[in-house]
């Protein structure tokens, strides 16, 4: 079979999974990946882990795809008159909250929008300027006596906005971080289902990434790979946003370089894409990189890991955008590589 | 106001599928003020059926007559502008990023992180922001300006757009419990009262309808409408701020809502345009009373409507306001309440039933 890339991409994008509560994202991912996969289960932490397993004799060697499905929102703490007052869950700008249309997980889904008070209703100095996130209500056209029947302090709140196509190949919406490299793995897995691999290949759709990488820490434990590709989403060039950290969008994925990343893989993994002009840009990464890969790389007693990137625009915001040319590319380099390693791969890697 | 519920809610049949359906395409149209021409093909398609002359003016005006059969006939003006706030495309940066002007009055926080659509074919577009990661802490201290935003139409989207169209929110109509949330509800309403009133009109009066252009940039339109049409009563049908939200002080009150939802229409005797004829608040306030149906009035407060330009026209015109009121004007998504638009129609349609020369004695006496 052959997955839709764009279908699929646009159905994880319309499900909620707030980092923590990633069971309706889950649940989609496992649909998807059933068809490719001998083995599916969920970890301690809701990490969903898939099987697909290589042709090479037992015991065979194992990579690990991690894509993390988590998506950053809000989360309710309190109700005033009938209006939520809301915290932020991962890394979110308030700048661009006022106005954004987002769903309200209360006794059942509320449609909502982020609404900024006038200044005069606000403590001076607070409402001129950016108004900050404690200060920033949720509206859900309700009253306020069907508000207190059907919403609690600590729901959570996801983004709304519908994806959007944008000219002939780029795709808007929230959270293409992350749902964009889950949907690249899902395209490796349909690639490889076509193609002969020794190894076995775990797809890993990790949990709760955007507020301290807790999936990746602990789905090496249950699945003990040699070593670990994380696929995530890095910067692509915008309006304002043109420095050295920031890519070209539709050109091309980044393979991250620095001490999160080991560089006989990398080099291995650069072989393949010269050979089979895959387009790719070395991503600079002199640090950490807040990723899978940061979290993978120290398990246990330490894992080679490797870091694709998606190149995105305005991250976190709800309208990210991506070229869906880089996100097959990121599923197509990932199956090419993993179908020509091989069994003695591990003992080629050598520190030089 | 609960004595009055029960007939309210009795009498209450003026709001279903067909009306919603009407408002939300209208909602949903782009009608930048300047280019009003998807929500004028809507209102000539709408009201060409009921009224005996029908032309668009210079200006773009839709100006609708329709002749009433009594004796004793007042000229009565009704305005509800067609036009909204939005954008401009102003500069084309190529690979499918264009700059942009705001048309009328949005507050610039409002822009970032939206998505947008671009003329007549409504292509999608978003307005981006710095990742959140490339931000520091004092940059998110200062609110994003207009010079620094751009409409993003995807990489290969430079042949979609061009310097020049208008630009809007794109965001779709839709009912949520009690409300409706949408764009451009200011003034789509008015839009809508005044096409009913139109199809309904009582014999007792000559509606002079005017769906006007340029409300936010200056209410131009209605100017040259009232020339036109040198009625004896000007009425502007609007939607008006219910800046009704709690203060964040919560032992404190807000005392400055403007208006508020669930308290009915909102009748204007002063704004920054217009002091609203004395004898034309008492005959609305008393219709409303007469006929249990909730009304507030404005409170008075900067801000203004058509009846600012109609007022002042020819000899002038004794004119006023009534307003649906809505939460979140000019921004992505406004949000009414279903109850207090339908007991605006009711208010105005009761009180045009009701309407004589009569009225305006005390001063001409």
């Amino acid at each position: 079979m052959t997955i839709d890339l764009l279908p699929h991409l646009k159905q994880m994008l319309s499900a909620p999974g707030l980092s923590g509560y990633e069971d309706p994202i889950r649940d989609i991912i496992r649909t998807a990946w059933q068809p490719f996969c001998e083995e599916i289960s969920v970890s301690r932490v809701g990490s969903l882990h898939a099987l697909k397993r290589g042709d090479g004799p037992e015991p065979r060697p194992r990579v690990m795809l991690s894509a993390h499905m988590d998506a950053i929102g809000l989360m309710v703490t309190g109700i005033v008159e009938g209006f939520l007052r809301i915290t932020q869950v991962g890394g979110i700008d308030a700048r661009i909250l006022p106005g954004q249309m987002v769903i309200v997980h209360g006794q059942r889904d509320l449609p909502g929008m982020v609404v900024m008070p006038p200044a005069y209703l606000l403590p001076p100095e607070a409402g001129s300027g950016v108004v900050a996130l404690p200060y920033l209500l949720i509206e859900t056209g309700l009253r306020a006596d069907e508000v207190e029947k059907l919403v609690r302090v600590g729901d959570v709140v996801s983004f709304a906005q519908e994806p959007l196509e944008l000219g002939s190949s780029a795709l808007a919406g929230h959270t293409l971080d992350n749902r964009v490299s889950v949907a690249a793995v899902t395209h490796c897995l349909d690639i490889l289902s076509r193609r002969k691999h020794a190894w076995d290949v775990w797809a890993v759709a990790s949990s709760q990434e955007e507020i301290g990488v807790t999936g990746a820490f602990t789905s090496p434990v249950d699945i003990q790979p040699d070593f670990a590709i994380a696929i995530d989403v890095t910067f692509a060039k915008s309006t304002g946003s043109s420095d050295w950290r920031t890519f070209p969008l539709g050109e091309g994925v980044t393979l991250a370089w620095g001490p999160n990343i080991h560089p006989a893989l990398y080099d291995a993994i650069t072989k393949t894409a010269d050979e089979l002009d895959i387009p790719y840009t070395r991503e600079p990464a002199p640090s950490m990189t807040g990723t899978d890969a940061y979290a993978i790389q120290v398990v246990q007693s330490g894992i080679p890991c490797l870091l694709i990137g998606i190149p995105l625009r305005y991250m976190h915001t709800p309208v990210e955008t991506v070229s869906l040319k880089d996100v097959r590319r990121a599923g197509r380099l990932m199956a090419e590589f993993i179908s020509a390693l091989p069994l003695d791969f591990m003992q080629t890697l050598e520190w030089k | 106001m609960s004595p009055m519920k029960e007939i309210t809610q009795s009498s209450r049949k003026r709001i279903g599928k067909r009306q919603t359906e009407l408002l939300a395409e209208l909602c949903n149209a782009l009608s930048v003020s300047g280019d009003e021409q998807e929500v004028r093909e809507i209102v000539l398609r709408e009201v060409k059926p009921f009224c005996q002359q029908v032309e668009v003016d210079a200006m773009g005006n839709v100006l609708a007559t329709r002749i009433g059969s009594g004796q004793d006939k007042v000229q009565v003006m009704i305005a509800a502008h067609m036009d909204e706030v939005g954008f401009m495309l102003t500069q084309d940066d190529g690979d499918g990023i264009f700059g942009f002007s705001i048309v009328g009055g949005i507050d610039e926080r409002q822009l970032v992180g939206k998505p947008v659509i671009v003329g007549r074919e409504h292509v999608p577009g978003v307005i981006g922001a710095k990742a959140i990661h490339l931000t520091t802490p004092e940059e998110r201290k200062t609110a994003l300006k207009l010079e620094q935003l751009r409409i993003d139409l995807g990489p290969d989207g430079s042949g979609l757009a061009k310097v020049g169209d208008r630009a809007g929110f794109a965001t779709r109509f839709s009912e949520i419990g009690p409300s409706i949330r949408a764009k451009a509800l200011d003034n789509r309403l008015g839009v809508f009262n005044l096409i009913e009133l139109l199809r309904s009109a009582p014999e007792n009066i000559d509606l002079l309808a005017a769906f006007t252009v340029q409300e936010e940039v200056g209410l131009r339109g209605a100017r040259v409408a009232a020339y036109h049409f040198n009625p004896q009563i000007g009425i502007a049908v609007d939607s008006t701020p219910a800046n009704d939200l709690p203060l964040y002080d919560e032992d404190g009150e807000n005392t400055r809502y403007n208006t508020r939802l669930d308290r009915g229409p909102a009748i204007y005797l002063m704004d920054g345009a217009t002091i609203a004829d004395r004898r034309l608040a008492e005959w609305l306030m008393k219709t409303a009373e007469d006929e249990g149906i909730p009304y507030q009035i404005r409170q008075p407060n900067p801000g203004g409507t058509d009846a600012g330009a109609i007022h002042k026209t020819r000899a002038g015109v004794p004119s006023i306001s009534v307003s649906v009121p809505q939460r979140y004007c000019h921004t992505a998504a406004g949000l009414i309440r279903k109850s207090d638009w339908e007991d605006t129609l009711r208010l105005l349609s009761a009180a045009l039933s009701r309407l004589n020369s009569k009225i305006l004695t005390p001063l001409e006496a």
